[in-house]
Order: structure tokens, then C-alpha cells, then sequence
């Protein structure tokens, strides 16, 4: 049903809805997605700097970054305590004592994530897009028309996920195309293609739900009861993502929201207000003029 | 599970927002994000352009009703202006819209397709109807010249300029950004009694008071409308509310309600004086005219900053969606 929007789209005979199951229980953080994406799409440079944060120096996703390597360095509080300080009040050798020493002590674990933008079902990006620049391909992706992008920034605002963005020296907005020009000759993306441990993983959407289901299943029987899907759900306030993934813990300790909401969702409510705050405009001139000759 | 940065992120938050030993609306929530960093991507409007877009949109279309009665009821210095400045207003609004684009030679690229669930699509329909409109007003009002065709311009401006005043709400309602999005059901209201409180004031600025009668009684009931919904707003639109309280925007909000609260007062306590003392009565009507243009400016300033903030922050992004997810839970939905 929510596969069908390349048909609803205006494509006749579409192949099957394409996008990416990105499994991040086997992420190992090489960001190689990151260094395809940059090569094979031409993307400039983004910044050379440290963070100081984590590993991560990429940050997020954005006009010049297709696929962000989330890193993230937490550790389990010791059952019954309290959470740990900010990170700047961690001593590490008080952490590495804790760690071999008391039995009941905090465990040290690290995330790895490849964040993409997810061609939802619902976009937001491609529905407030004034000139039609953004469009829904026939694998069922969003794609930016790079000649007809007149930088407005409207699906900036737009993208419940903050992907989308405008590149400064250049006017226009830019993101993940799904490798649209590698699918038109029946290859993978080539973050897919770089993933050395088949994290992101690329196929028809239907497919991947399964194997994401059975992937799930043997996490949960093998005790990782924090592995959850992420954007998997046709039901959800999207109506479900192009690309979803699997999560060991809550979506915003990724970054990503809990609970994304395409706006658009509301927009017949919004233009019913803005119609009735019209007519008051009108009605509150004319009582206006209605009072006293002066 | 995620220690650290659930409590550092939360931290930051609170420093960033208290200052002046207010009360949170809401109690603070714990919440993890990224290393603090934002979920959504800050708005890259810049906010002079967007929000005297804002502006300069809602005095045009709020002037073209003014334009419209003061010709039905002859008013005829009351009419010029009001020409005169919804076709100012509104080329300004323009040349802002276009400056505000990463590639303006391609402004026209807007009206490349007919978009209902864009609202800058179908606002800039809006416009490519309204503004010659405004524009062969106005010129029928200089040259004096065509009186019909300018008399049926007029008219159609007027038919026009609510939705050009209000169409605005919808504009940056409909974006993931907490603090516009939220209030989308008051949104069109504030923005309709700041346009006509915008329009009033140039009226009560540039036109002698004998003929502004409609102008302060239009500052009053606008003041009431936008004053009023902007309270209601805030109070329905839950955490997001509390972007309005942070100082940027709290600083813009608060001019905006004592300059046009003020004007307004102004405008009606003038009409009084200027029975009695024509001069002095034509000095205060200026002033409360020039009040209540600062004020609408002053609010769309506080609306759009307050949504920058809202994005910039990663607690309104996740505290309500997360919050959501646990009602959700609790009743069993899915």
C-alpha cells in the first residue's frame, strides 16, 4: 500500500519501492559509507574539524554529508544507582577500576550508526517544495532536481529529521539521491556497496522489512532487549521510511526524533484556520468603517 | 541507559534558558539527545527578510480593505494611502522573498507548477494575482486616470488581502519547527490582527485624523485579535510555548504588546483630543500610528525568532515526541 507511491506519483509500471535497512547492531564506525557517498556523488568538502566530542568530527547529516556515522561513547549505570555525571566528570581511571573491579558496576558501550536520509513515505520536503524540484522517483525515493532548486529553504524547515539542507556557496538544497543514477543501471548505493559488515544493506523494501523482523527476533533471543526497529512502520507519522533501521537504544540518543510527524499532516487544518482568520480580517475592517461617520 | 550526555544535554538546557528567575512553564524533563546537538536543521531564512516578509504581507493585505472602504465611504486621503502602501508593502515583501532565495535569478521557478500542499507555491499564486492588483490601484489613484478599471483593482485587492495577510501563518506553520508548527490553529488570528494594526498605523501615521476614523477603530479590534490570540496561542501550544519565553524572542514579544497595546490606546484616546486640539490630536495619532507599525514588525521578529530557537534546541524536538510515545504506550495504541 505505502509501496505504491511511485504509481501514486505518476509512474506507470514502477519497480518494486528500493531503500536501506541499516543494521547498526554490526555497525563497526569505518565510515566507509561516508568516504562512497563523498566519491561517487562529487560532494565538497564539509568542514575539517574536531569536535572534541567523540570519534564523530562529521557531526550530522547535511547539505555536503549524504551518510553520517553517529558515534556514540555511554555507559549502563550500575543497577540501583543513579546516572553518571556529565561526561566532562568522568575520571577514566575511577571508570576502568569500576569496570574489573566491582561486580555490580556501569559497563562502557559504544554505538555505531550510519544516518541517511530516510525517502519517507510521507515527505515533508518534497510536499512543501514550491517549484517541484523535489520528486518521488520511480524506485520510490526523494530526489532533488538540481536545475530547478531555487534555494527558498522551505523543505529545510520542512524535514522532520533535519536532513535537508542548503549548501551556503551555492544556493541550493542537497541530499541523499538513493545513488538515483546507480539504481537507473540496476546497481546498489554505494554506501551499500562500501559496507564492509552489511550494516547498510540495500534491496526492495519489502524484503528488507523481513529481514529485518528475523534480525530483530535473533537479537531478542540472544538477550539484546534494547534492539528496536526505527522507521520500519508503515503506520508511523511518516508512514514509514525508505530507509529504516535497527536501534540498540532510543532513537535520540542517535539524533534521531522519537516520534517524527510529516507537518503537511496538518495542512487542510491549517489552511481551514487561516481561511476563517481571513474572513475575521475582513469582517473586523468592515465593523471598522460600520461605526460613526468620522 | 544513556548516562552522560541524557544529564549534560539536559543541563545545557536549563542554562540556556533561565535567566531572569522565571518559572518553567513546564517542570524540566529528562531527556537524551546527541550530544546536545539539534534534531532539526536551524531555519535558513534570514530573519529580516522573512519576517518583514511577514510583515509587509499582512500591512499590504489589510491596507487593500482599508483602501476599499475608505472608497466606498469617501474617504479620499485615507484611500491613497492605503493604495499607495499595500503596493509599496507588498513590492517590498517581493524584493525580501527574492533576496531571501540561495538563487534569486530563479525566482520565477515558483511559479513553474500549481502546488496546493505547498503553501509558497500557492502564496506565490497568491501574489502573482494580488500585487498588480495593488499596483494598477495605486496607479489609478496617482494618475487619476481609469477610474473604473482602478475601482474594480481596488476591489479585487481587497478580496485578495485577507488571504494575503493570513496565508503567511500557514507558510511557517506547516514546517517541523516545534514553535511555529504548534501553533497553527492561533497563528493565522495573531498574524490577521497584526497585518490590520499594521495598516491602521500607517493610516494613522500619514493621514489627517478626520478621515481615520475606520484606521483607529480598525488598531483597536486588530490590537484585541492579535493581543488575544497570541495569549491563547501560547497557552494551547504546550512545551513549545517556552521557545517564546527565551530572551530573543521574549524581548521582540514583549515590544510588540506594549507598542501595540500602546498604539492602539493611543489611537483611540486620540480620536478624543483631536476633537478638542486639532494639532496635538494629529502629533498623537502619528505616534500611535508609528506604534502599532513597530509593533506588528516587533511580532513577527518574536515569532520567527522564536522558532529558530525551537529548532536550534533539541528538547522541543524530542521532549513532546517522547512524551507522545509514553501516551501512546500507556493506551495501548500503537
Amino acid at each position: 500500500m505505502t509501496d505504491d507511491i511511485a504509481r501514486a506519483a505518476g509512474h506507470t509500471d514502477p519497480p518494486p519501492r528500493m531503500g536501506f535497512f541499516t543494521d547498526t547492531s554490526v555497525c563497526i564506525g569505518c565510515k566507509a559509507c561516508e568516504v562512497a557517498c563523498k566519491e561517487w556523488n562529487a560532494i565538497p568538502e564539509d568542514g575539517l574539524e574536531l569536535t572534541g566530542m567523540s570519534y564523530d568530527n562529521t557531526q550530522g547529516l547535511g547539505a555536503s554529508t549524504w551518510r553520517h556515522v553517529a558515534f556514540v561513547e555511554q555507559r549502563t549505570p550500575p543497577p540501583g544507582a543513579a546516572h553518571g555525571g556529565a561526561p566532562d566528570d568522568v575520571d577514566v581511571f575511577d571508570a576502568a577500576r569500576n569496570l574489573t573491579g566491582s561486580p555490580g558496576g556501569g559497563e562502557v558501550r559504544w554505538l555505531m550508526a550510519s544516518d541517511v536520509c530516510k525517502h519517507c513515505t510521507h515527505a515533508a520536503c518534497l510536499d512543501v517544495c514550491p517549484t517541484g524540484s523535489l520528486f518521488r522517483t520511480e524506485f520510490g525515493s526523494v530526489v532533488v532536481q538540481e536545475d530547478i532548486c531555487n534555494g527558498c529553504g522551505y523543505c529545510v524547515s520542512a524535514c522532520p529529521y533535519g536532513v535537508i539542507e542548503r549548501r551556503p556557496e551555492d544556493g541550493r538544497a542537497w541530499k541523499c539521491t538513493l545513488c538515483y543514477d546507480r539504481l537507473g543501471v540496476g546497481m546498489e548505493p554505494a554506501c551499500a556497496k562500501s559496507c564492509p559488515t552489511e550494516s547498510i544493506q540495500f534491496g526492495p523494501l519489502e524484503e528488507l522489512r523481513e529481514r529485518a523482523a528475523g534480525r530483530l527476533a535473533q537479537l531478542h533471543a540472544a538477550g539484546a532487549g534494547d534492539a528496536r526497529l526505527y522507521g520500519e512502520d508503515p503506520r508511523d507519522g511518516v508512514g514509514g521510511d525508505g530507509a529504516f533501521f535497527l536501534l540498540l537504544d532510543e532513537p535520540e540518543v542517535y539524533g534521531l526524533p522519537p516520534d517524527p510527524v510529516v507537518t503537511t499532516r496538518d495542512l487542510p487544518g491549517m489552511w481551514r484556520h487561516a481561511a476563517a482568520a481571513a474572513v475575521s480580517l475582513a469582517a473586523l475592517a468592515v465593523a471598522g468603517f460600520a461605526g460613526r461617520p468620522r | 541507559m544513556s548516562g552522560g550526555f541524557r544529564d549534560g544535554a539536559r543541563d545545557a538546557g536549563r542554562r540556556r534558558r533561565r535567566g531572569r528567575g522565571e518559572q518553567a512553564v513546564v517542570p524540566d524533563a529528562e531527556f537524551a539527545s546527541y550530544y546536545g546537538r539539534p534534531v532539526l536543521k536551524r531555519p535558513e531564512w534570514k530573519p529580516l527578510d522573512v519576517a518583514g516578509y511577514l510583515f509587509l504581507g499582512g500591512l499590504a493585505g489589510a491596507s487593500s480593505l482599508l483602501a476599499a472602504g475608505a472608497d466606498v465611504t469617501a474617504r479620499p486621503a485615507l484611500a491613497r494611502t492605503a493604495k499607495l502602501g499595500a503596493a509599496g508593502a507588498i513590492a517590498l515583501s517581493l524584493a525580501a522573498l527574492v533576496h531571501d532565495l540561495g538563487r534569486p535569478a530563479r525566482f520565477l521557478l515558483m511559479l513553474r507548477v500549481f502546488k496546493p500542499t505547498s503553501p509558497m507555491s500557492m502564496g506565490s499564486w497568491l501574489l502573482a494575482g494580488y500585487a498588480p492588483l495593488t499596483m494598477a490601484a495605486a496607479a489609478a489613484e496617482v494618475s487619476g486616470r481609469y477610474r473604473t478599471a482602478g475601482a474594480a483593482a481596488t476591489a479585487g485587492a481587497a478580496a485578495l488581502g485577507p488571504a494575503v495577510a493570513t496565508y503567511t501563518a500557514v507558510l511557517i506553520s506547516d514546517t517541523a519547527v516545534p514553535s511555529w508548527h504548534e501553533g497553527y490553529r492561533e497563528m493565522p488570528y495573531v498574524f490577521a490582527g497584526s497585518g490590520a494594526t499594521a495598516a491602521a498605523g500607517l493610516a494613522l501615521a500619514a493621514v489627517e485624523p478626520a478621515q481615520t476614523g475606520p484606521a483607529r477603530r480598525t488598531a483597536v479590534l486588530g490590537a484585541v485579535l492579535e493581543l488575544g490570540a497570541l495569549r491563547l496561542m501560547r497557552r494551547n501550544m504546550g512545551q513549545a510555548a517556552e521557545a517564546y519565553e527565551e530572551d530573543r524572542p521574549r524581548a521582540w514579544l514583549r515590544a510588540a504588546e506594549v507598542l501595540t497595546a500602546g498604539g492602539a490606546a493611543l489611537a483611540a484616546g486620540g480620536a478624543a483630543l483631536a476633537a478638542g486640539a486639532a494639532g496635538r490630536g494629529r502629533v498623537l495619532t502619528a505616534l500611535a500610528g508609528t506604534a502599532l507599525l513597530a509593533g506588528s514588525a516587533a511580532l513577527r521578529l518574536g515569532v520567527f525568532h522564536a522558532g529558530v530557537v525551537s529548532a536550534e534546541d533539541p528538547r522541543y524536538t524530542v521532549v513532546p515526541q517522547r512524551d507522545r510515545l509514553t501516551a501512546r504506550s500507556r493506551t495501548g495504541e500503537p
